[in-house]
């Protein structure tokens, strides 16, 4: 039983202590059993504050460590580590999670959020008391990861994989590689051509013996789990009539880049539908990069006025998308360069809500002036309105930026800014649940601390399926997630928690049940003194438990989650 | 505990590591609210739950338990929904015992990403547990 229990509650910035009085939570526990510290921390998980716990733990000679703080999904980790370097068995390490499960969960009732986090750091505490140093198991992991999409994130992130000497499988589900990027022409701030910079990727990627690409296939399900994922694939016949091929690989690792869709305008969203005359700046760019000549010619008009309009399903405060997908205009601006260095006569107008042309982008921003567009300024109060006058399309605007100034602008066409959403096809990210986010992309374990990674261990996240990025934020995610995967099984072994059944030999009188209830056949029969009882395979056993409540003696237990550790967190919790 | 404190339900849920934690993590970061009287005990799988822990909440003061089971997505194998009904039906018949009533244990499969399906579920059984407690 612990009797120097030191208690660690975490402000986690305000996350935590905005809504839960954290000294309240330290004073409640402070005098429980076993506790001979309990202080609060601003961020447990900064680096002072580790290096506190381990002088703390060797200076007061403790023998239990708690911290309150976030999701253990985020930091047990980190704090089973710190205890680790303070000389204690990780394994004494006990987690209370009063971020996700009481400050966030109950940010609506304060009181009830403070009552909650004592509880469950008094649970914590009753768990510490009774938690046994345990030791790690080891198995071994396949070395072979798939990257799931070929687009300019997943191609980086397989050349990456590829130079760290690692087995790729690419599964692209189009037929030829690049995405969304091999359809670009010129790039901003670069210049390069969207298909040429594709192709020289793709062009790597195939010459590597490391690597394996599938283009035309999809995975159509996965098993398992990290260092041991089972994917089948459908692979589309070469010749129509031919069966599809399916082929099933064991796989180490995931990484997910299946991109993003463009935003769609609803029929008649400012006009979009109703008149030829209103496109989408992709479909804008596209026009840009394939025409050639000295005048832009749309459906055989001339075209000299551009009115441009930001933020086209993006922003919306109700009921759309309220997130801004950054890349949109930086885009908008670089096509208007373009468009107005390649052709005679174009006039750029740009009607914004605040020109997001971050970093090196506001160079652009900066030439697009100097070249003389014309940038008006709505909110979302009062939108543009597009109508015909004089047989011209005209779009009427509240200009912001001249003291709300009614201004009417002709256009020969209307470009909408539209931004990114997430794929409409979510068929990987169901079949691994992934977790998507508010905006409906997959979501990582912390946009911070762990920007790649998913809840789901051994996959991570590359590219635009994590949320709006622009290619050069794509393939630093891709590069990481890259990293991220071949870092979880590079050794070719992982290391597994020590949890497994453990038999009371001297209450067990075989009855077979516990036997029968073992998915894994770790479960035998073995004569103990005379006696039969039931023993358990440690290297097969996996720790799932369900064992232990078929036992008619009650003589199974779960490391770590045994009947006392269980009923003295219950008696606590009320 | 504080009057408002009163108005729910104290419910003790058993979660899963890899399921059902999750949602109930994501349901605090999306802050979809719950009653704060629900407190989660995790386990690696939900066919691992003792029916006597279950009994033990009820004899410590719990109002209801609930079971966010892993459903078809257990990690360690199919055969997890039919053992944690198993649970539920073995508990089902210590609680007739004890003359306690069984729809004060109530179970569901809650995947990763159920989030909201958690907090439907939550709330509902809170409704129920207030509704028969104050009956």
């Amino acid at each position: 039983m612990k009797e120097r229990i030191g208690v660690y509650v975490c402000h986690c910035g305000g996350n935590i202590s905005d809504y839960v009085d954290v000294e309240k939570v330290c004073r409640a526990v402070e005098n429980e059993d076993g506790v001979v510290l309990a202080r609060t921390t601003l961020f447990a998980c900064s680096d002072s504050n580790q290096n506190e716990m381990i002088n703390d733990i060797k200076e007061h000679n403790l023998d239990g460590v708690i911290v309150a703080s976030c999701s253990p999904k985020l930091h047990l980790a980190t704090f089973r580590n710190v205890t680790e370097r303070g000389e204690l068995n990780k394994y004494t390490y006990v987690h209370a999670n009063i971020r996700e499960q009481a400050s966030w969960a109950h940010s609506d009732d304060k009181t009830g959020a403070t009552e909650k986090a004592i509880h469950l750091v008094k649970a914590a505490i009753a768990k510490s008391r009774y938690a046994e140093p345990l030791y790690p198991y080891w198995f071994e992991a396949e070395k072979t990861i798939a990257v799931i999409g070929g687009g300019i994130a997943g191609m980086k992130a397989t050349a990456s994989l590829a130079d760290k000497n690692s087995n790729v499988v690419l599964i692209e589900k189009e037929s030829r590689l690049g995405g969304h990027t091999a359809e670009w022409g010129s790039l901003a701030m670069t210049d390069e051509k969207g298909y040429e910079l594709t192709e020289r990727i793709a062009g790597d990627i195939r010459n590597r013996e490391n690597i394996f690409i599938l283009t035309g296939a999809e995975v159509i399900s996965t098993k398992g789990s990290i260092g041991n994922f089972e994917i089948r694939i459908r692979k589309k016949p070469q010749k129509e009539g031919d069966p599809s091929e399916i082929m099933v690989m064991k796989i180490g690792s995931i990484v997910v880049a299946t991109g993003y869709d463009h935003y769609s305008p609803k029929d008649g969203e400012y006009g979009f539908g109703n008149s030829d005359w209103v496109i989408t700046l992709p479909e804008f760019k596209k026009l840009v990069d394939s025409s050639t000549g000295k005048i832009l010619e749309y459906k055989g008009m001339r075209i000299s006025n551009v009115v441009y309009i930001y933020c086209v399903g993006s922003r919306q405060a109700n009921g759309g998308n309220s997130y801004c997908s950054r890349y949109c205009c930086t885009s908008a601006i670089h096509t208007a360069i373009e468009a107005k260095k390649k052709f005679n006569g174009i006039v750029n107008i740009h009607l914004n809500r605040g020109i997001r042309t971050y970093g090196k982008q506001e160079l652009l921003y900066a030439e697009s002036l100097q070249m003389g567009d014309l940038y008006l300024q709505f909110n979302e109060e009062s939108l543009p309105k597009i109508f015909v006058k004089k047989q011209k399309m005209v779009i009427a605007v509240k200009d912001i930026l001249s003291a709300g100034k009614e201004l009417e602008v002709e256009a020969d066409l209307v470009v909408l800014v539209t931004g990114m959403v997430p794929r409409s096809d979510r068929s990987v990210g169901s079949m691994l649940k992934l977790p998507k986010g508010r905006d409906g992309f997959y979501n990582e374990v912390h946009m911070k601390l762990r920007p790649v990674e998913t809840v789901i261990d051994g996959v991570t996240i590359a590219g635009t399926c994590q949320g709006p990025k622009n290619i050069s934020e794509s393939v630093n995610s891709a590069l990481s997630a890259a990293t991220k995967s071949y870092s979880l099984i590079s050794k070719g072994t992982l290391e597994t928690e020590p949890i497994i059944a453990k038999i009371d030999q001297e209450n067990c009188s075989w009855c077979s049940k516990c036997l029968n209830a073992c998915p894994f056949d770790a479960i035998s029969k073995e004569a103990v003194h005379n006696r039969e009882v039931a023993i358990v395979n440690a290297s097969v056993c996996k720790g799932c438990g369900m064992c232990t409540p078929v036992c008619p003696v009650d003589a199974i237990d779960l490391t770590g989650y045994s009947s006392k550790e269980m009923m003295s967190m219950i008696d606590v919790l009320v | 505990m504080n009057g408002a404190l009163k108005k729910s339900a104290k419910i003790l849920v058993f979660s899963t590591e890899k399921i059902s934690d999750p949602a109930i993590d994501m349901a605090g970061l999306l802050k979809l609210h719950y009653p704060p009287t629900v407190y989660t005990l995790t386990v690696p799988c939900s066919g691992g739950i003792k029916p006597a822990w279950i009994m033990y909440a009820y004899e410590k003061g719990f109002d209801g338990v609930f079971i966010a089971a892993d459903g078809s997505d257990c990690i360690f194998g199919e055969s997890c929904t039919e053992k944690t009904g198993n649970i539920v039906s073995m508990t089902h018949e210590q609680m007739k015992e004890k003359e306690l009533d069984p729809a004060r244990l109530r179970m569901a499969a809650i995947c990763s990403v159920c989030s909201e399906a958690f907090v439907k579920q939550i709330r509902s059984f809170n409704d129920y547990l207030l509704k028969t407690r104050n009956a």
